[in-house]
């Protein structure tokens, strides 16, 4: 269902600066409230919980509801200390976990 | 009095022309995800302007920023559904896209910049959307996709996004690919519908002007399939018809001869500008 997410984080930064991170995955998030042609519900099934962190630390973290919309996209602010790498994870209703990462150098 | 009468006049009609009277496409410039876009460039041999330019160019400054990150950018969900398209099996054959042509970032690179084509077998000129159902009909064994239908846009934007910053740039001494972009010119300048509007009264004669709230670009088709605001993605047949009835003419099929041949001309008339697949328009 879910392609790959799509994530931008610069490519470095000098220490302590505050960047934007944004990030984007497709995605149907089916709220479970609609119902199917023979007027049967169609089951629930969204991301139901998106996070970022940066080397272990948490950066970002929120919970996701039915009346989030498809495709949810997030953008948001943080400081780097030092390179490393951010990760990103999106977890499924249906128990799949989305993964990505990107590297930051900091000059 | 009379002198009192004259500076009068004389007002007035400064304040007539102080409006604005013309609206030309804005001084800027285009870089996706830091990789430059040609919006502007000197017209081919032939071309009625000294220089062709994107539809980017005639859009507001808000519209324009939403082009400039692909993360940013609507219209990428779609070439998301086409990349998965591409690797779907469909058919008797047992065969996607993906099975003979491999990686579309290398197979299909350049492919958006060149088409359409001269297609030997039906003796006329091909776009990707008929090279997609070629390709399903002969090779995947899977029918033909109808207009607009099944994923064709979706896999066509994929396609056509391979080749972005690419410079357009057709093969017209192919088959009769010159007589099919006579043919398109004919359709271009010839005025139809009750409005009785060629394609060159508003994208020609009126290019940088106002149509009510709407800005009149070259109707470039560099970026097409394209997001608009107003209809999300919108291939460029479905783009034509809405033009031509806006004109208030019966519309062509998509794909028909006419369309086709018109879709040579037009795309030869942005030679040189880069492929923005997809494109964000209003």
């Amino acid at each position: 269902m879910a392609s790959k997410p799509r994530i931008k984080v610069p490519k470095s930064a000098s220490a302590g600066e505050v960047i934007t991170i944004k990030t984007l995955i497709s995605h149907e998030m089916e709220s479970g409230q609609r119902k199917d042609k023979d007027g049967n519900p169609i089951p629930r099934q969204i991301i139901n919980k998106f996070t970022c962190t940066f080397e272990g630390q948490l950066v970002f973290e929120c919970d996701l509801d039915p009346a989030i919309s498809a495709n949810p996209y997030f953008e948001f602010n943080a400081k780097v200390p030092a390179s490393g790498t951010f990760q990103f994870t999106w977890l499924d209703d249906d128990g799949s976990v989305y993964e990505a990462e990107a590297p930051i150098e900091v000059k | 009095m009379k002198r009192l009468l004259i500076a009068g006049v004389m007002l007035a009609s400064t304040l007539a022309w102080s409006g604005p009277v013309l609206a030309e496409p804005v001084d800027d410039t285009l870089e996706i995800d830091g990789m430059p876009i040609v919006t502007r460039t000197k017209a081919p041999e032939g071309h009625p302007f000294d220089e062709v330019m994107s539809g980017w160019l005639f859009r507001e400054a808000e519209t324009r920023d939403v082009e400039r990150e692909t993360i940013e950018n609507p219209g990428m969900i779609a070439v998301e559904d086409g990349e998965t398209i591409w690797n779907t099996v469909e058919g008797t054959e047992g065969k996607s896209c993906a099975t003979c042509h491999n990686d579309a970032a290398e197979s299909m690179k350049g492919v958006g910049a060149r088409f359409p084509k001269w297609d030997a077998d039906s003796e006329k000129p091909i776009n990707i959307e008929l090279q997609i159902n070629k390709c399903r009909t002969e090779r995947m064994g899977a029918e033909a996709l109808a207009f607009n239908k099944g994923g064709q846009q979706e896999l066509t934007a994929y396609i056509k996004h391979q080749s972005l910053g690419m410079p357009v740039e057709l093969d017209l001494s192919e088959g009769e690919m010159q007589s099919w972009w006579e043919k398109g010119k004919d359709v271009y300048y010839t005025r139809t519908g009750q409005l009785n509007l060629a394609c060159a009264s508003c994208h020609e004669v009126a290019m940088g002007k106002y149509i009510r709230a709407d800005h009149l670009s070259q109707g470039q088709v560099n970026g097409f399939p394209t997001y608009r605001l107003k209809s999300g993605l919108t291939s460029l047949h479905q783009r034509f018809r809405g033009c031509i009835r806006d004109t208030r003419a019966k519309q062509p099929k998509a794909f028909s001869d006419e369309l086709m041949a018109l879709e040579t001309y037009v795309t030869w008339r942005g030679t040189g500008l880069s492929v923005e697949t997809p494109s964000v328009r209003q």
